[in-house]
Parts: C-alpha cells; sequence; structure tokens
C-alpha cells in the first residue's frame, strides 16, 4: 500500500496559539511542552463517513415544531474547500449559537436575558457535490462574559467540520460584518495574521438574502489540503 | 499531474468550542456499540476507554468535547466499523467511550503501528484542539511504534492507557504542568 498523501502544516499566523494571555481560560489549559510533530499515517489521514441515516441533517434553526423563534432570520450559506480550492463533498457541518437575545439554550448558561422556547440553536448539515451548504437561523445576540471588565463576545455562531482526514476537523466561530465588538474580542484576536482573522468575518450577501424573507451571509471555509498534489483520478 | 492551483487559501482559523458545545452532545455517541447505531452487532473485543482531563492546578475540566477515531477490529479505517465517538466530560472531568479494541493498523513505508485510538479534546480555554493518541498497556507491538517511538522515554506512558478492570482501560489527560499529557501536532 502507497503511503497515504499528508496535509500541509499550517503556517502559524493564521491560526491562533494555545497560549493566549488576553484569554484567560488559556492559562491553566494550555500545554508547556512542546507538541510532538508527528508523520501523518492512515490515522491522520482518513476521517468518519457520516451516513446520514445515522446523523440526520436539520438545517432550519428558525423553528421548533413550525413555531418561529424571535428575532431576525437570517440564511447563511457558503462552500467548504481544502486550501487550494477543492469541494469537500459530503462533509457534515455542524452548527450551534445563541438566542437572539445572546442566550444559550443550555443550563449553564446564566446570562439574564429571555430564553426563546422556539430556539434551540443547533444545526447539522452536509455539503454537496460543490462543497456548498446552506441553513436558516435567526441572527444571534452578544452576550457577556468574565474574562475581563465589561467584556462581551461579539455575536457569532459556532462551526465544526469534519473532512476527509481527521487532521481536518475544526472548530470555529463566523462573525458578522460591522460588529463593534470585534476590535475588542480577545478570542476573535489572538490569531496573528489579519487576512486570516477577516476570514473568519461572513459578508453580506444580496444574492443569497431572500425578498420579504430573511437577510443572507456568506461563510466560506476552508480546511487544510495536501502538502503533495494528489492525482487528478482521486476525486 | 494536476496544475498548480492559482490560488491558495489558507485553512480557516480555529476558534475555541467554548463552554456552550453541549448543544451538539449527543450523549449516545460515546458508545459506539449502541444499539441502532452504525456499528450494532459488530464483533471484536469490547472495551471501555476512560479518563480524567485535569487543568495546570489538576483541577478537573468539567465542560470538555472529546472524540475519538479508531480503526475496527480488523485494523481497517474504511471497513465495516464506524470508530468515532464523542462524549462530554462530567462534573468530575471524567470521559467515557464504549467501543471494541482496535487491531493494528498500517503505518508508513512497510511499518506496523500497534494498537491505538486517536483523541481529541475541544474546550473552553483551548482556541484549537489538542491531539493526543492512546496506547493499551502490555501490547508488544507497543515496542517498535512509530510514533510511540517519536515520544521520549520518559514521556511515553501518558499515552498509554492501563487496564482497570475486565475489559476496562483508563487514561487520565493532564492538560498542563506535572505529567503533562503528550500532545501531538498532527
Ligand atoms: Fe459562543
Amino acid at each position: 500500500m502507497p503511503d497515504p498523501i499528508p496535509f500541509r502544516r499550517p503556517d502559524p499566523a493564521t491560526q491562533p496559539p494555545y497560549d493566549a494571555p488576553a484569554y484567560g481560560s488559556t492559562h491553566k489549559r494550555h500545554p508547556k511542552q512542546k507538541l510532538v510533530t508527528v508523520p501523518h499515517t492512515l490515522t491522520e489521514t482518513s476521517a468518519p463517513r457520516f451516513d446520514p441515516a445515522f446523523y440526520p441533517p436539520q438545517v432550519d434553526m428558525s423553528q421548533v415544531n413550525g413555531r418561529a423563534a424571535m428575532g431576525e432570520r437570517i440564511i447563511v450559506a457558503g462552500r467548504v474547500t481544502d486550501e487550494d480550492g477543492r469541494p469537500l463533498r459530503g462533509a457534515m457541518v455542524e452548527v450551534w449559537q445563541a438566542n437572539s437575545s445572546g442566550r444559550y439554550h443550555h443550563p449553564r448558561d446564566q446570562h439574564d436575558a429571555p430564553l426563546d422556547p422556539n430556539f434551540e440553536g443547533r444545526a447539522r448539515l452536509f455539503t454537496d457535490a460543490e462543497g456548498r451548504y446552506s441553513f436558516v437561523s435567526i441572527k444571534p445576540g452578544a452576550y457577556p462574559w468574565r474574562n475581563h471588565a465589561n467584556a462581551w463576545r461579539p455575536i457569532h455562531i459556532h462551526f465544526g467540520l469534519h473532512g476527509a482526514g481527521f487532521a481536518q476537523r475544526m472548530i470555529t466561530q463566523m462573525y458578522f460584518p460591522g460588529d463593534p465588538l470585534l476590535p475588542l474580542d480577545p478570542v476573535f484576536n489572538c490569531t496573528a495574521d489579519e487576512a486570516a482573522r477577516n476570514r473568519l468575518v461572513s459578508t453580506f450577501d444580496l444574492d443569497i438574502t431572500k425578498p420579504e424573507w430573511a437577510l443572507g451571509y456568506r461563510f466560506d471555509i476552508v480546511l487544510r489540503g495536501p502538502a503533495a498534489t494528489p492525482f487528478e483520478s482521486a476525486p | 499531474m494536476t496544475p498548480t492551483p492559482a490560488t491558495f487559501t489558507p485553512a480557516t482559523a480555529s476558534q475555541t468550542a467554548g463552554p456552550y458545545w453541549h448543544m451538539i452532545d449527543f450523549p449516545e455517541w460515546a458508545d459506539l456499540l449502541r444499539a441502532g447505531g452504525p456499528n450494532a452487532g459488530a464483533q471484536g473485543e469490547r472495551i471501555t476507554l476512560t479518563g480524567r482531563i485535569t487543568d495546570g492546578d489538576g483541577a478537573p475540566c468539567v465542560d470538555a468535547l472529546v472524540e475519538i477515531w479508531q480503526a475496527g477490529p480488523d485494523g481497517r479505517y474504511d471497513g465495516g466499523f464506524h470508530g468515532f465517538g464523542r462524549c462530554a466530560t462530567d462534573q468530575d472531568g471524567v470521559f467515557r467511550f464504549a467501543t471494541l479494541k482496535p487491531g493494528p493498523v498500517p503505518g508508513l513505508g512497510n511499518a506496523t503501528q500497534a494498537p491505538h485510538i486517536l483523541l481529541t479534546i475541544f474546550a473552553r480555554g483551548l482556541m484549537k484542539h489538542v491531539t493526543t493518541r492512546a496506547y493499551f498497556a502490555g501490547e508488544a507491538l507497543n515496542a517498535a511504534d512509530p510514533v510511540l517511538n517519536l515520544v521520549e522515554e520518559g514521556r511515553r506512558g501518558t499515552l498509554v492507557a492501563q487496564p482497570a478492570g475486565a475489559g476496562a482501560w483508563r487514561l487520565d489527560i493532564r492538560l498542563q504542568g506535572e505529567g503533562e499529557t503528550v500532545f501531538l501536532e498532527i
């Protein structure tokens, strides 16, 4: 059996560090020893195939049993590709977020903002043959956290991605354009490369927007690509 | 050969899963052998893999998301076994998976890798997940395992689960400090 094609190693500036002093929770949780770099074997280049029969998709977060959630309805859409622009087909995307008041449907969220019985805040999607995904939701609200005095998270949606290799597994956050909290947020700002940070900010898109119904935002996601160019016959 | 792509875009930056990732927690996923699941009826050596995750103060990480990826008993990732599980740590920082013991897996070249389970941890305070492996104490193939041998001998034990009863294996994870787990850059 030939060796599997490894994934490219990231430029550290384009990813956040483990030790991010401005983000308090990293202080006691970041590894202090140097990580051991391992070559990519089948363990890292293979990944689970998520069969929708066992992982049923759920693409509309804006309602529960036909009852509409409160807030501004939105459509979020984009493409999942690798670093060379190849689409990831059939990739499972998991999404979760706070409601329009900035409160999570979560027992540990004690923010004094109303829960919405018609908003659970999770979705599960699969990309199509071109790597495209889309879902319907409610624009989330900003919420306070105790990281520093008067700390508020910019509005965001959490995304979890499963690629073709476990080395592509990734969790990230999508932000919204023009949010005044972005320059103040240590989670958003601890990635050194400005262009990499800005790719976390979705763009308002009139083509995704549906007249009389919902605003559309585009968020494209890139997973690690192969370090060597694969032969074209391997899609 | 594919021509060099005209455009290259670095992978999207990781961001912490935060403390409220449980919206995507489905506790049954920690049991890879669950009735009605993708491995229902799969044959092999049933095991549990349990561990406690602690931080630099030795305090339990009670809000971590742990995922595993492993081969089936046949040592294949693309065989009939769906080797993916997810588990939330509990109020003591403990995770627990029920699965089948993986077989040896091909390494690079002609090498063989000892049976192992890839473990990833996402949590508040981890801007990107950490990755490690759980090997099985007493396995003859461990001595020649190409990944274990990249780790300095004194720290190798942090990757080796110990027997903890019939079919039970335990591997505690220390994110930082004394006895810090060896994390792998993959
Ligand atoms: Fe959040």
